[in-house]
C-alpha cells in the first residue's frame, strides 16, 4: 500500500508539472492567439466608431453571423458542466480525468457566447438595460421577451458553471500551494481558501458537488431551450416550430462533446498526458458522440419532413433554398460533417480511435457551426412576403470578430491549463485508491473463500469503469 | 496552538490510529483527520458526514421561487402594458424566469452552506502538514491535555509522530 502512496505522489507530480515548466510552445500559442484576439478587438472598435453598418447586417437580415456565433458558442458550452454533472451523478469512474477539461470549456464558451449579443448591439454601453432593475421611470425590462429569458438563463448557467468548476479545484489549488514558494505560494494560498482537507471539508465538498450536479442539469437543458425560443417564438418560416427546444439541446450536447474530444486530444499531446487521457476515454466519448449524431439526424429528419409535408409556401422557399438553392453547398457540407462522417468513423470500433474521434469531432464542430448559420440566415432572407426577401454575405469586420472568438477560446484554455491542474488530482487519487481497495478486497474475498470458507462483506464501491 | 499528530501512508493504519485515540479517551470531535483525497471506504472518512445541505438548498430554491413570482407580478402590474395579447401577468412566460431564479437560489445557498460549514475561507493557524499533499494522512489532536499519553496511540508501524 505504501508503494501505492508513492504512485499517488508521482501522479500529483505529473499533473502539477505543466504549472512549473513552461515550453516555448506556450509562448508561441499565446502570441499567435493573442494577436488574432487583438485584431478582433480592433475590428470591434472600428465597428463601434463607424457604426453597426460595417457588419453585414441590413434589412431583412438583422441577425446574421453574430447570432450564429452566439448560438454556436452557447451550444459548445454544453460540453462541460452538463456532461460532467451526468457522469458525476451516475458515478462513472472514467469521468475523473475528463470532468475539468470539460467544465473549463463551458465557462469560457459561455463567456464568449454571451459577448455576441453585446457586440451585436449598435450601442453596447446600453447593454445594462437588460438587467432586471427599474429604470428612472420605474419601467422594468419586458419579462415576456425571450431576450430577457436569455439574460436570466445564461447568467444562471454561467454562475452555476463557474462554481461547479471552481469548488472541486480548491483541493488541487491547496496541493499546488504546498508545492510552491514565493509569490506563487501566496497566490495559490489565497485561491485555496485555507483548505486543509479535513474529513468534514471533504464530506461537505462532495455533498455540494452532488447537489450542484442535480441543480445544474435542468439549468443546462433550459439554457439552450431558451436560446431556441429566441427563434421559435418568432413567426418566421422554419423557426416557429415546437421541435426547436429539444433539437437545439441535442445539437448543443453534440457540438459540446465534439469540442471536448478536440480539447482533450490537444491537451494529451501538448501536456504529455498520455497516461491519464487514455484511448478508453476517447472511445467512450466517441460512443456518446455517435449517439448524439444519430439523435441529430433524427431531429433533422423530423424537422425537414414536417415542413416538406406541410408544403406551406413561405416555409418551402427556405426549405428549397437550403436543399437545392444558394445555401445547398453549406447544407450538404453540414450533413456530411454532422452525420455521414461521424457515423462512418464512430460506428466502427476499429476506427473509433483517438485520431478517428478527433476527425469526426472536427467534422461535427464545422457542421454544427453551419447548422447554426443555416437556421439563422436563410429564414431571415426568405420571409413570408417576397418584398422582404434579401441576401446576406459576411463582412471582414464580422469575420475578424468571429476569428477572434475562436482564438480567444484557445488562448483562455491555454492560460487555464498553464495555471491550474487541468486534470483533477484529488479525483484521480481517489479513483486510484478505490481501485486499489477494490483489488485488495477482491483478493481478500478470494483468499477467505479458498482458505476458510468465510465471506467478507461485498464491495460497496458501486463504481464501474 | 499545540498539537500532536501522526502521518500515515496507509489509510488502514490511519483508521487504526483513529481507533487508538478513541480508546485512549479522546473525544471523537477532538480527533482531526486530514488527507489529500476523500476516503469514502473508511470509517474515518464518514465522520461529520451528516449535513442539512440538501434541505438548505431546497428551502433557498423555494424562497427564490416565491420572491421571483412576486417580483415579476409586481413589476408587470406597476406598468400594465399589454404585449402581444398576453395577460398583464403572463404565468407561462414568467415560469421560465421563476425556474432560473429557483435554481440559482439553490446553487448559491449550496455554495454558501459549503463555505460556512467547511470553515473556508480560513486564514490558517490550525493543525496542518504540507506532507498531506504528498498523499500522507494526518491523524491528530489539537491542544491535547497530555500529549505524552497520546503518542503511543499514534505511533504505529510506518507512522511519523510530530508535536508542535
Amino acid at each position: 500500500m505504501s508503494m501505492d502512496r508513492t504512485s499517488n505522489k508521482s501522479l500529483a507530480d505529473d499533473l502539477v508539472r505543466p504549472l512549473f515548466n513552461t515550453s516555448v510552445w506556450f509562448y508561441a500559442i499565446v502570441l499567435a492567439t493573442g494577436t488574432v484576439v487583438s485584431c478582433g478587438a480592433v475590428a470591434w472598435g472600428y465597428q463601434l466608431w463607424y457604426g453597426i453598418g460595417l457588419s453585414g447586417k441590413r434589412w431583412p437580415t438583422f441577425w446574421a453571423l453574430y447570432l450564429t456565433n452566439f448560438v454556436f458558442w452557447i451550444g459548445i458550452s454544453h460540453a462541460g458542466t452538463l456532461i460532467s454533472a451526468i457522469l458525476r451523478l451516475v458515478n462513472a469512474t472514467w469521468r475523473r480525468p475528463v470532468t475539468r477539461c470539460a467544465e473549463v470549456i463551458t465557462v469560457f464558451a459561455l463567456m464568449i457566447g454571451a459577448m455576441f449579443p453585446i457586440i451585436h448591439l449598435g450601442r453596447p454601453w446600453l447593454a445594462f438595460w437588460l438587467f432586471p432593475y427599474p429604470s428612472a421611470r420605474e419601467i422594468w425590462p419586458n419579462f415576456r421577451s425571450p431576450l430577457a429569458w436569455d439574460f436570466f438563463a445564461i447568467n444562471t448557467y454561467l454562475t452555476g458553471s463557474v462554481l461547479f468548476l471552481f469548488l472541486p479545484m480548491i483541493p488541487d489549488l491547496a496541493l499546488v500551494r504546498d508545492r510552491s514558494t514565493g509569490w506563487r505560494r501566496r497566490v495559490y494560498g489565497t485561491l485555496a481558501f485555507g483548505w486543509r482537507g479535513t474529513t468534514k471539508q471533504w464530506n461537505r465538498l462532495e455533498s455540494a458537488m452532488q447537489i450542484m450536479a442535480i441543480a445544474i442539469l435542468p439549468v443546462a437543458v433550459s439554457v439552450h431551450t431558451i436560446v431556441s425560443f429566441d427563434f421559435s417564438m418568432a413567426n418566421v418560416p422554419m423557426w416557429h416550430s415546437t421541435i426547436f427546444g429539444p433539437y437545439f439541446v441535442a445539437g448543443a450536447i453534440f457540438s459540446g462533446i465534439a469540442a471536448l474530444i478536440i480539447a482533450m486530444a490537444a491537451l494529451r499531446k501538448a501536456l504529455h498526458l498520455e497516461h491519464y487521457l487514455l484511448p478508453l476515454h476517447f472511445n467512450n466519448l466517441g460512443k456518446l458522440l455517435l449517439l448524439m449524431c444519430i439523435l441529430w439526424g433524427y431531429f433533422v429528419f423530423n424537422e425537414r419532413l414536417t415542413v416538406w409535408y406541410g408544403n406551406e409556401p413561405s416555409e418551402m422557399a427556405v426549405f428549397w433554398a437550403t436543399q437545392r438553392g444558394a445555401y445547398a453547398p453549406l447544407y450538404w457540407t453540414m450533413v456530411i460533417g454532422n452525420f455521414v462522417l461521424p457515423l462512418a468513423i464512430l460506428a466502427n470500433p476499429k476506427t473509433r480511435t483517438i485520431p478517428g474521434t478527433v476527425i469526426a469531432s472536427c467534422g461535427v464542430v464545422i457542421g454544427m457551426w453551419l447548422e447554426r448559420f443555416l437556421i439563422v440566415v436563410p429564414s431571415l432572407t426568405h420571409k413570408q412576403l417576397p418584398y422582404s426577401w434579401g441576401t446576406y454575405s459576411p463582412t471582414p469586420t464580422e469575420l475578424f470578430i468571429m476569428a477572434a472568438t475562436f482564438a480567444a477560446m484557445v488562448l483562455l484554455y491555454t492560460l487555464f491549463a498553464k495555471f491550474v491542474p487541468i486534470i483533477s488530482i484529488w479525483e484521480m487519487k481517489a479513483g486510484l485508491t478505490s481501485r486499489m481497495d477494490s483489488a485488495t478486497l477482491a483478493e481478500a474475498q478470494l483468499m477467505s473463500t479458498r482458505l476458510s470458507g468465510v465471506d467478507l462483506p461485498p464491495e460497496t464501491e458501486g463504481e464501474h469503469a | 496552538m499545540k498539537a500532536i499528530y501522526g502521518l500515515y501512508n496507509d489509510p488502514h493504519v490511519a483508521q487504526q490510529a483513529v481507533d487508538n485515540l478513541r480508546a485512549a479517551g479522546v473525544n471523537d470531535a477532538n480527533i482531526t483527520v486530514i488527507s489529500s483525497e476523500p476516503f469514502d471506504h473508511f470509517e474515518f472518512g464518514h465522520r461529520d458526514a451528516k449535513t442539512a445541505m440538501p434541505w438548505i438548498a431546497t428551502a433557498a430554491g423555494a424562497l427564490g421561487l416565491v420572491l421571483t413570482y412576486y417580483l415579476l407580478g409586481a413589476s408587470q402590474r406597476s406598468w400594465p402594458l399589454v404585449t402581444s395579447g398576453m395577460p398583464i401577468v403572463p404565468n407561462w412566460t414568467n415560469l421560465i424566469i421563476i425556474f432560473e431564479m429557483t435554481m440559482l437560489s439553490a446553487i448559491i445557498a449550496t455554495v454558501i452552506t459549503l463555505l460556512w460549514t467547511a470553515g473556508i475561507p480560513s486564514r490558517g493557524g490550525k493543525m496542518y502538514d504540507p506532507e498531506v499533499s504528498d498523499g500522507y494522512i494526518l491523524v491528530g489532536v489539537e491542544n491535547p491535555s497530555d500529549s505524552s499519553k497520546l503518542e503511543p496511540a499514534l505511533a504505529l508501524a510506518g507512522a511519523r509522530v510530530k508535536k508542535t
